[in-house]
């Protein structure tokens, strides 16, 4: 069960970042990134769907991608709490995704070398998708960091907001000891390099974390989660079983 | 004289490789080189057919165009979903990228084992061939292409994505 497990963390973290950057879905400040935003939250649903779809194959009790995804309650979901932090403002969205896309994209191109075949399948479309929402995050991150007084802000805001939680990215979570996936501790001088080097052009730093904040693989989450969840999971919960 | 069964695969491979993408009609599904490969296996047509792209919306419909198409032609037909190796744009065959370009469509540029993590690739306009264009928003009407303007003769265009 522990691969189970393993892919439960990975594709919570995938629809629960996909489900937070769907919400900007109409409401961003142009139209480029009221498009850019759902085609995001697309690439992070769709690999959501294919981890889904494998734990249930691999869990063999019956459940469907649907039953993982919307009658799991906030204490059984185990994504990493980086992604749930609510959207605020754009910043702090593309912070995020540039925080998570940094660390997902050398993940998938070390899985792409996974023994397992359906996970080198999987990690061989989302490494690429990665490279973009890196590039695009990356690059709203310099243009706002080393933007107006009130850009530059925001964006300073946004690293003292969600910087402390990313240090939950490299723990193993439930992988422990699974050869079949990537050591997430191992990746963590490639993510802060990817990180210097957009801070350095968007004149922004690294702040140091003494105590970095953990606990999302344990069901242990921050009260945003619970409500967003009730908002993604209320259609399927009042129709049971409806399918498109 | 070729064998029945090898005759039939050839067949339905016709029959399923004229379906057109339903978001980029100009260009069918073998252009694209979404579908991999049709076989018959104990009588049933199977298609293998991969994505484009892990959370495109299009999927199901080129799954079911493709099912129906080989109904059509008098197969039973069953869809085999393929993850590995993953699409890349560098499966486009040449008569694909040609139809993308006279459709307005800017082709992939280049090979996807180029590609950096930042900076720009330049964009040939379909309409008037300059390279004087400039990226508009990394994200067009569908997941797979960017949107573009060329700055010679002024029109916008889509660009499908090297990925």
């Amino acid at each position: 069960m522990a691969l189970f497990e393993a892919l439960l963390d990975l594709a919570d973290d995938h629809l629960v970042l996909g489900h937070r950057l769907s919400e900007w879905c109409g409401h961003a400040p142009m139209l480029e990134e009221d498009l850019a935003m759902p085609n995001m939250a697309l690439d992070l649903i769709g690999t959501a769907r294919s981890l889904y779809e494998y734990a249930a194959h691999v869990e063999g009790q019956g459940r469907s991608e649907d039953d993982l995804a919307y009658l799991r309650g906030e204490r059984d979901y185990r994504n990493c709490l980086l992604v749930e932090r609510p959207n605020r403002d754009f910043a702090q969205t593309m912070l995020r995704q540039l925080y998570f896309a940094a660390f997902m994209h050398p993940y998938w191109a070390a899985a792409a070398n996974s023994p397992d075949e359906t996970i080198q399948g999987i990690a061989g479309k989302a490494v690429k998708e990665m490279a973009y929402h890196i590039r695009h995050a990356g690059e709203w991150v310099v243009r706002l960091g080393d933007g107006t007084e009130e850009s530059a802000r925001r964006m300073a805001d946004a690293i003292e907001d969600l910087h402390l939680y990313t240090g939950e990215l490299f723990e193993p979570g439930n992988a422990i000891g699974l050869a079949a996936l990537p050591d997430r501790a191992a990746l963590r001088p490639t993510w802060q390099a990817t990180i210097d080097s957009v801070f350095a052009q968007a004149m922004l730093t690294s702040p140091e974390i003494p105590y970095p904040q953990t606990g999302g693989r344990k069901g242990l989450h921050g009260e945003d989660l619970g409500h967003m969840l009730a908002d993604m999971q209320s259609v399927h919960r009042a129709h049971p079983g409806a399918i498109w | 004289m070729v064998e029945p069964a090898r005759l039939d695969s050839r067949r339905a491979w016709a029959a399923a490789a004229q379906v057109p993408d339903p978001e980029v009609p100009c260009v069918t599904v073998a252009d694209l080189g979404i579908l991999r490969d049709v076989r018959i296996e104990d009588g049933v047509a199977v298609a293998d057919v991969t994505p484009t792209y892990s959370g495109c919306p299009a999927v199901l419909a080129i799954e079911l165009a493709i099912e129906t198409a080989l109904l059509e032609a008098g197969f039973q037909a069953r869809i085999n979903r393929v993850m590995q190796p993953a699409w890349t744009t560098d499966w486009i065959t040449q008569a694909g990228r040609e139809k993308l370009r006279a459709y307005g469509i800017a082709p992939p540029e280049g090979s996807t084992s180029k590609l950096a993590l930042f900076g720009e690739t330049t964009v040939t306009c379909p309409r008037c061939g300059s390279r004087d264009t400039e990226k508009l928003s990394e994200f067009g009407s569908t997941a797979c292409k960017a949107h573009y303007r060329c700055t010679t003769c002024a029109e916008p265009f889509d660009y499908f994505k090297c990925i």
